[in-house]
């Protein structure tokens, strides 16, 4: 095993956490909020979903521009991380955990929402009339009915976060074992003409992400083609 | 009698043809490091010859890509020496028009203008947290600052504390932003072109230090203006080009 092939490994390595850890605290924080979407008929509810939307459009180096400036010594967040003695977060894997939950966070809310919405308020209200409390409404009868979606959103935010770059590069500083991800580790490859060693890291990342996608189109049971819709969504009475 | 006119204006149309175009454009892939100086040399290639360079900036390893892909350039400017020789060596460029245009200069730069001292010293100390580097293998600057680091024999020591950019200009934007306390840079990124003293503190790192970062134009083989595309490489040697250049921050 040459050093090349062990550094790609810490990279695969690093990228699987950091993907792990991301879907599962995207997944915990992105629920209630899901949850509130489906259901709300706020005013608030077109900003807040613009602001989920957000990382859809915005070019990634500009997200990781904004967040070097934001956790730098002279910003906002930044200095209120010193203040709570965390130190800095640019060039720290925490910093690019966070970094990498508002990337994929419209991975992961949207497919939930949709989820959320496609269960609809009549077996809620069924449960309700069976004196089901708003807790046992939620566990027992919403999550098993958005089973597919919750599935979805694990898997898009993984898949994505596996494949994120931009803010990665702004923010990473390139550090083996704390923010080398795979996407970087290639990107390298392909600037330093070792081509070899790009394509396999290539191959590999372009094989999961089809296996990804592939799995979730077959798991849609009439083959829409949108990611993001309900996977559950069926013709509503 | 008949067959005057069209006779007579198909030589003017044959000669319109043969004309010399005297004002063509070229296409010019200039390394990130030297975008500033480019842009006002070839506001005065312009001006001299009457063609025009329209310049792209980028990553020198990210153009080869693109060379060797038939990307239409008709000049390299790369930040080493190593891509157009490479490019020469493999048919892609000409080799008779290959020139060092600059040399870059490396500085170990802070934003903070009390940190760095005038020799250095500041590398030993632990007065900083990051030390912002680019790529070695990537960018030539990064090379140099490798090459400084192991010369005063602190490679080791400071490797815990370094960031790797992915090039001088990221480099420059960590400690720029705060992010690293200091780094290396080029000269000519924090070095303002009219002599005032820029922001920051800096030392000048002694050329002894490392091996000269040597920056060569090339013309591209498939240049659709082969000619103005070499009047321009030569421009670069020019005394109002040197100016330029040596107010920049780079030798030549």
């Amino acid at each position: 095993m040459d050093a090349d092939w062990a550094a790609d490994l810490q990279a695969v390595t690093l990228t699987l956490e950091l993907a792990a850890l991301v879907t599962v605290l995207l997944l915990a924080g992105g629920m209630p909020l899901a949850w509130w979407l489906a259901r709300t008929t706020s005013r608030w509810k077109a900003p807040l979903s613009a602001v989920v939307a957000l990382p859809l459009v915005l070019p990634p180096t500009v997200l990781g521009f904004y967040l070097l400036m934001l956790m730098g010594p002279h910003g906002i967040v930044g200095q209120a991380t010193q203040a709570l003695g965390l130190g800095l977060l640019p060039f720290t894997f925490t910093g690019l955990v966070i970094a990498s939950m508002l990337y994929s966070m419209p991975f992961v809310v949207q497919p939930l929402q949709a989820a959320f919405e496609a269960v609809g308020a009549r077996p809620m209200e069924a449960a309700a009339t069976l004196r089901a409390g708003p807790w046992e409404r939620f566990v027992h009868v919403a999550l098993p009915l958005a089973r597919r979606g919750i599935v979805t959103a694990a898997v898009l935010g993984f898949a994505h976060t596996v494949g994120e770059f931009g803010v990665v590069l702004m923010i990473g500083g390139n550090i083996p074992g704390a923010t080398r991800v795979i996407s970087t580790q290639l990107y390298n490859h392909v600037e330093a003409f070792e081509y070899a060693a790009a394509h396999r890291l290539a191959a590999l990342l372009l094989l999961f992400s089809f296996a990804v996608l592939l799995w979730v189109y077959w798991r849609r049971p009439h083959g829409s083609a949108s990611i993001v819709a309900a996977p559950d969504a069926r013709p509503r009475a | 009698m008949t067959f005057a006119l069209p006779r007579s204006l198909l030589a003017l149309a044959l000669s319109v043809l043969a004309l010399p175009s005297r004002a063509d454009e070229i296409q010019v892939a200039v390394a990130a490091n030297f975008s500033a100086a480019a842009q006002q040399i070839a506001a005065d290639f312009e001006k001299d010859t009457g063609h025009t360079a329209k310049l792209s900036f980028g990553a020198t390893g990210k153009f080869y890509a693109q060379i060797e892909n038939g990307a239409p350039f008709d000049v390299l400017l790369a930040a080493d020496q190593a891509t157009p020789g490479r490019l020469v060596a493999e048919g892609k460029a000409v080799a008779a028009t290959l020139r060092t245009y600059a040399i870059g200069r490396l500085v170990l730069w802070s934003a903070d203008p009390a940190l760095v001292d005038a020799r250095g010293e500041v590398l030993k100390s632990g007065r900083w947290k990051h030390l912002s580097v680019a790529d070695a293998r990537l960018a030539p600057y990064g090379r140099a600052a490798a090459e400084t680091l192991a010369a005063l024999k602190l490679t080791d020591a400071v490797q815990p504390r370094v960031v790797t950019a992915e090039n001088i200009g990221q480099a420059l934007q960590f400690v720029q932003s705060g992010n690293a306390e200091i780094g290396f840079v080029a000269l000519g990124q924090v070095q303002p072109p009219d002599g005032s003293k820029g922001s920051g503190s800096m030392w000048l790192v002694p050329d002894s230090l490392y091996s000269p970062i040597r920056q060569d134009a090339v013309v591209i083989a498939t240049a659709r203006s082969p000619k103005a595309a070499a009047a321009f490489v030569d421009y670069l040697g020019s005394a109002k080009a040197r100016v330029v250049i040596q107010a920049r921050g780079y030798r030549w």
